[in-house]
């Protein structure tokens, strides 16, 4: 049986329901009617809605997205090696690790401080440019070294919150345990850390998973590419439309799954 | 007395002309009285020297001054300003009259905007670093690792005539061409011929041009046409003027000028 708590509730529901959906649909058919009277509507719809261009590029830019997933594949992995080490050199408590605790400040300053363009554009151009042969010097490796090095930055600041953010009590009670320091790290601390931490690093993928794209700039034809050159060749902007779709198809599940893991972590806490 | 008629009627023959010409671009430039020019950012060697049209140094700087003269504008009523191609060809009202920055003029883009008639046909040519031991046949070109800029009609001639083994690699501008050649990640670019040479000289320590296509070879040789808004009232004056160059050999006097090391390359069998 329903109360009369519960009526009320259900009433209430049922309000602000009807409210949202209403104030949604009223800004939708506002967008819908408005654009439209635009003077320059006609113009913007054919450069960037032309139906027939977005059937005609959508399976090649699919196509070159599969090097976006590639490049992604293969440097997540390695970010977080490194993002760890670099962590796990900032958080070094020996005085003779000090060295190792400013490098990896310095680290983490420079490769967070530099915009990833830059870095892809340095490193990309730069190293290749001390004349090393090939494949040494393709712009597939020293592309992802670039985004490895510029992200590894980005996740080791976020797994040294979540190292720090373990409660001291935790050590403490592992060396009373007789624990070494090394021990305590990798059997306690580590793995409440990383488990914390895991929805700010999903994140970071999503936002790795978009900049992969800039490798472009320096010569692979990925989807961003592929795109500026139907853009070039058919004077239209469509194709930019059609890899933003494309991205949205595996970026925008990423980011509700890292949602997902946010609820349920705060859930588990409160 | 038939002196005096005749006179007066190419007088007023003159004078009407003029006033044509003076009028044909009437009410049909952004402001008023002034002509609008766009170019590059920069703008480069030879179309225009020092990155700096006002100079009306470089072949698209001087065609650009002798087509406003053409068309009943003072040298001081050509205003400069600059794009990139996305600007040039998004839809949306232009804050120039005419684009000259090497645009080729496609059956695609002409759907979106407007070209004159052809200024200047490039031919197609191959830029290479340390090039011996390569010589100027297909066989060897299909070996090659290639690099193209994006917004030039350079890529769709590399895919279809040469073919090459390895997809090629595609850059923003002609300095990250050359910055990936000299890192050896690319063997080759294709350029138009004019530009290769510049870039094979100056630029590119080592830099040599291999060798060139001939226009009639090329399915579609590259005109180029200066870019202008879809419908824009002033192409018919633009034309006008062009083909008034081409007929009294102005033209191809400014190209003798500014393009005339572009010959004496080989051509690619």
């Amino acid at each position: 049986m329903v109360n009369r708590r519960q009526a009320y509730e259900a009433q209430q529901r049922r309000r602000s329901l009807s409210i949202a959906g209403i104030s949604t649909a009223l800004v939708l058919a506002a967008v819908v009617v408005l654009v439209p009277l635009a003077p320059g509507w006609p113009a913007v719809r054919a450069s960037f809605f032309d139906a027939s261009v977005f059937a005609e590029t959508f399976p090649t830019l699919l196509q070159a997205f599969m090097i976006d997933v590639m490049i992604f594949a293969w440097s997540v992995p390695l970010i977080l090696g490194l993002g760890l080490a670099i962590a796990l050199a900032r958080g070094a408590r020996a005085p003779a690790l000090f060295p190792l605790r400013i490098f990896g400040a310095v680290y983490v300053d420079v490769f967070r401080g530099v915009p990833v363009i830059l870095t892809i554009y340095l490193i990309g151009f730069g190293i290749p440019g001390l004349g090393l042969p090939r494949p040494w010097n393709s712009p597939y490796i020293w592309g992802t070294v670039a985004l490895v090095l510029t992200y590894s930055a980005y996740v080791a600041e976020v797994l040294r919150s979540g190292i720090e953010s373990v409660h001291a009590s935790q050590r403490n009670a592992a060396i009373c345990l007789g624990l070494s320091e090394r021990d305590t790290m990798r059997y306690v601390v580590l793995p409440q850390a990383i488990r914390r931490v895991v929805p700010a690093n999903m994140n970071m993928l999503v936002a790795l998973q978009k900049d992969v794209a800039l490798l472009s700039f320096i010569g692979p034809v990925e989807i961003l590419r592929q795109a500026g050159i139907y853009k070039s060749l058919l004077a239209n902007f469509t194709p930019y439309l059609v890899a933003a779709v494309i991205f949205l198809m595996v970026t925008v599940p990423a980011t509700r799954y890292a949602d997902y893991l946010l609820n349920r972590d705060r859930d588990a806490r409160s | 007395m038939h002196k005096v008629l005749a006179i007066s009627i190419i007088a007023s023959m003159i004078a009407v002309g003029g006033a044509q010409a003076q009028s044909c671009h009437e009410g049909k430039t952004i402001s008023a009285g002034k002509l609008t020019i766009a170019t590059g950012n920069p703008a480069y060697y030879p179309w225009v020297l020092d990155d700096a049209p006002e100079s009306g140094q470089g072949f698209e700087a001087a065609v650009a001054y002798a087509l406003a003269g053409k068309m009943g504008f003072m040298q001081e009523d050509v205003i400069w300003t600059r794009t990139s191609f996305d600007q040039a060809i998004q839809p949306g009202a232009k804050d120039f009259d005419l684009n000259m920055q090497q645009f080729s003029i496609t059956a695609q883009r002409d759907k979106v905007v407007d070209f004159s008639a052809p200024y200047y046909t490039a031919p197609m040519a191959v830029l290479v670093r340390g090039g011996d031991g390569l010589t100027a046949d297909m066989a060897t070109l299909k070996r090659l690792k290639w690099g193209v800029v994006a917004t030039t009609t350079a890529l769709p001639v590399v895919m279809e005539k040469i073919a090459p083994e390895s997809p090629p690699l595609i850059y923003d501008d002609n300095v990250n061409v050359v910055e990936a050649m000299k890192a050896g990640q690319i063997d080759a670019a294709l350029f138009d011929l004019p530009t290769a040479l510049y870039l094979g000289a100056v630029v590119l320590e080592g830099g040599q041009v291999l060798g060139q296509f001939t226009a009639d070879e090329t399915k579609n040789p590259d005109h180029f046409g200066a870019l202008m808004t879809e419908g824009n009232p002033l192409k018919e004056c633009v034309d006008a003027a062009l083909t008034e160059m081409k007929a009294d050999g102005s033209l191809a006097a400014i190209e003798a000028q500014w393009l005339q090391e572009a010959t004496g390359v080989p051509l690619i069998q």
